[in-house]
């Protein structure tokens, strides 16, 4: 993935059923891009972390507003320092080692 | 002691001060049906179709502010009772919807009446809440009110199975019971204006020399219609106004310029084009209002305060916006402004009014709908409420309707929903039982939830059904004629009911004013009245919603401004 292309969101969460729908719905409801999720449940609590990776345009403000609206979702970030392998390893997952 | 499930949500109804809730019994609600039975504090009202239930909550919460409530059963009664919901989360009115589930032990079996309540919640209310447990609805309850009331209101959906309605847990105190619900919920802060921000704001207007207001339905959610008028009164702005902020400012007052947009008065969407600062305070640069937005105010420097983040930057960017609570704001501001008569900005909006009149205003004609409803108006006190369906009616009602006081016009904004008037009418009524309730309504829009006469008849309310009959969907009409070269499609009915009959075979009386010599004083007798009627009126099915903005045009290119001038 192109670091100047793509943005990270970087969401802390309640971790109960339907949260991921909810976020997935906002992205579907709005028409914003969504290239990637991973999530993890954050040991001895109730909330997981989210990262969605996502095309860098004009409209990153409104998703983070947005985001911030929804009644699970914590916190949110832009992830300015995320290590930005990681997704570029899930790819590798998804397209099978050449 | 030991409650049900069903037990606990209706005590927890009754201590939010929940008085009436309108709904439809099933299977999968019928544990909280037989514990409401034995309420003496909650009235039911029975529908006759989980759409006007909706509504009808959508009638008590958009006159009183309070979230209102409505019952429905798993499967269809969900699902009818979505388009409700969707109209309260585009026009921000907090509705609790509770709905009943098939038992937990059945949930993802295809069983007989289940649908996916909270997959089909979630795009169109504010949250949803499935309650897998009866100790959940300790928290839940008293939650779902608060977020559908807090910061921007909305729509709620509370979907408990039928099994924990009939769970019965023990409960020895209700406020701890409550701390220890508690699921992990950081508090989410309401915005506030910061000083320097207020300070900057009334920097800006002070030096403008053209400033206008642009008002909406914040205004009324945030019950700063009064600080509004002296805001705009201090400083002389002008205001142009929202569909749904219409009421917020007295429409006989000099400054009020009536509503902006796709069918606002030639003179109002031309001032659009003057203004130096436009002052956008509890609105949403929704498309109808603004015509193409980048030519939208375009000699204009933008304030937007709205306690919406989301709203600020979405549509329109903006020179200056915070996300506040507008009295707040206006508290502050008003003492921030200089006084000042603006007489230069005030001369040349006159000039623009007075060589851009709205186009009816020569015509005499009692049949005409503008004078129609220009005539209920100066009929009825200035407290009645008025709903509207949507069309060609709701549009006449915005545009010459004598509104004085917020929440006097209910009419559905975003969603546009045809079939919203009846029902609302009848939540108003229940809401507000000393005022008279005016449903304008039109052929097309009335059959939509036309089923509700019967809860009318059984309430007998004064509630007065009036149809604008054209025996066309004139609004969709009036698109094939100017923009689909007069192809008439599916827009006119091929037979019409006789709607006088028809409310009188539901019990309750009907008028037809056909060729009916004298209009007014007809009208005048039956407006005097507090029975429960419907009025039937013939208009014109040629008579369009003139001006109006093309799709995809600026607000100063509409077409049709000087037809009657």
């Amino acid at each position: 993935m192109d670091k100047a292309k793509d943005v990270i969101i970087q969401l802390t969460v309640n971790n109960h059923a339907g949260v991921m729908s909810n976020i997935t719905g906002l992205f579907t409801r709005r028409a914003f891009n969504l290239e990637g999720i991973l999530c993890g449940r954050l040991k001895n609590t109730k909330t997981s972390k989210m990262y969605l990776l996502i095309n860098n345009d004009n409209r990153i403000d409104q998703i983070v507003k947005q985001l911030k609206k929804l009644y699970d979702v914590l916190e949110v970030s832009i992830c300015e320092n995320c290590d930005y392998n990681i997704f570029d390893n899930v790819h590798e997952l998804m397209q099978g080692k050449q | 002691m030991r409650y049900s499930g069903a037990e606990i949500i209706i005590k927890l109804l009754e201590e939010q001060g929940v008085d009436k809730i309108a709904g439809i019994p099933g299977g999968a609600n019928l544990p909280m049906y037989s514990v409401l039975a034995k309420s003496n504090k909650i009235q039911h009202i029975l529908v006759r179709h989980e759409q006007a239930a909706g509504f009808i909550a959508q009638g008590i919460a958009r006159t009183t502010g309070k979230a209102a409530v409505c019952f429905a059963t798993s499967g269809p009664g969900v699902t009818n009772l979505l388009t409700a919901i969707a109209d309260a989360k585009l026009d921000s009115v907090p509705v609790v919807a509770i709905t009943g589930q098939i038992p937990s032990s059945l949930v993802g079996t295809d069983a007989f009446q289940e649908v996916d309540t909270c997959g089909l919640a979630i795009p169109i209310t504010k949250h949803h809440f499935f309650v897998s447990s009866a100790k959940e609805l300790v928290h839940i309850l008293p939650e779902a009110f608060r977020v559908a009331e807090e910061g921007r209101p909305g729509p709620v959906i509370i979907d408990i199975p039928k099994d924990v309605q009939l769970e019965e847990i023990e409960i020895a105190n209700w406020s701890l019971e409550d701390v220890a619900a508690t699921i992990v919920d950081v508090e989410k802060n309401i915005p506030t204006a910061s000083l320097e921000d207020v300070d900057k704001i009334a920097q800006m207007i002070n030096e403008s020399r053209k400033p206008l207001l642009y008002i909406g339905g914040g205004i009324l959610q945030s019950n700063s219609h009064k600080l509004l008028y002296d805001f705009a009164k201090k400083n002389t702005i002008p205001v142009a106004s929202t569909l749904m902020g219409l009421g917020c400012f007295p429409s006989n007052d000099s400054l009020f310029l009536g509503m902006l947009g796709m069918h606002g008065a030639p003179y109002t969407n031309l001032v659009l084009n003057e203004t130096d600062l436009l002052i956008a305070f509890g609105v949403r640069f929704d498309d109808r209002a603004t015509g193409k937005i980048a030519e939208f105010c375009p000699k204009a420097s933008i304030i937007h305060v709205d306690i919406d983040p989301a709203e600020l930057d979405k549509n329109k960017s903006t020179n200056f916006s915070v996300a506040a609570d507008i009295r707040m704001v206006l508290d502050e501001l008003i003492l921030l402004i200089d006084k000042n008569p603006r007489e230069e900005w005030m001369a040349e909006i006159e000039a623009i009014k007075k060589a851009n009149p709205f186009p009816i205003s020569q015509n005499n004609d009692c049949w005409h709908p503008l004078n129609l409803i220009r005539k209920i108006g100066a009929l009825v006190d200035p407290d009645t409420i008025i709903t509207t369906d949507v069309g060609q009616h709701q549009m006449w009602v915005a545009q010459s309707y004598p509104f004085q006081q917020p929440r006097t016009l209910l009419t559905s904004g975003g969603l546009g929903t045809m079939g919203f008037g009846l029902p609302a009418a009848i939540g108003a009524a229940l809401a507000n039982p000393e005022k008279k309730v005016i449903c304008i309504s039109g052929d097309g829009s009335i059959l939509m939830n036309i089923q509700e006469l019967a809860t009318l008849a059984d309430l007998k309310l004064n509630v007065t059904v009036i149809i604008l009959n054209n025996g066309v969907l004139g609004m969709v009409r009036q698109l094939q004629e100017l923009f689909f070269q007069q192809t008439y499609i599916a827009t006119r009915f091929i037979t019409n009911p006789d709607f006088a009959s028809m409310a009188k075979c539901f019990g309750i009386k009907g008028y037809d004013l056909k060729n009916q010599g004298n209009l007014e004083a007809m009208l005048e007798k039956i407006l005097s009245t507090s029975e429960p009627c419907v009025i039937n009126i013939p208009i014109d099915f040629r008579e369009n919603v003139m001006p109006t903005v093309p799709p995809g045009a600026g607000n100063h290119q509409m077409i049709g401004g000087k037809k009657h001038g």
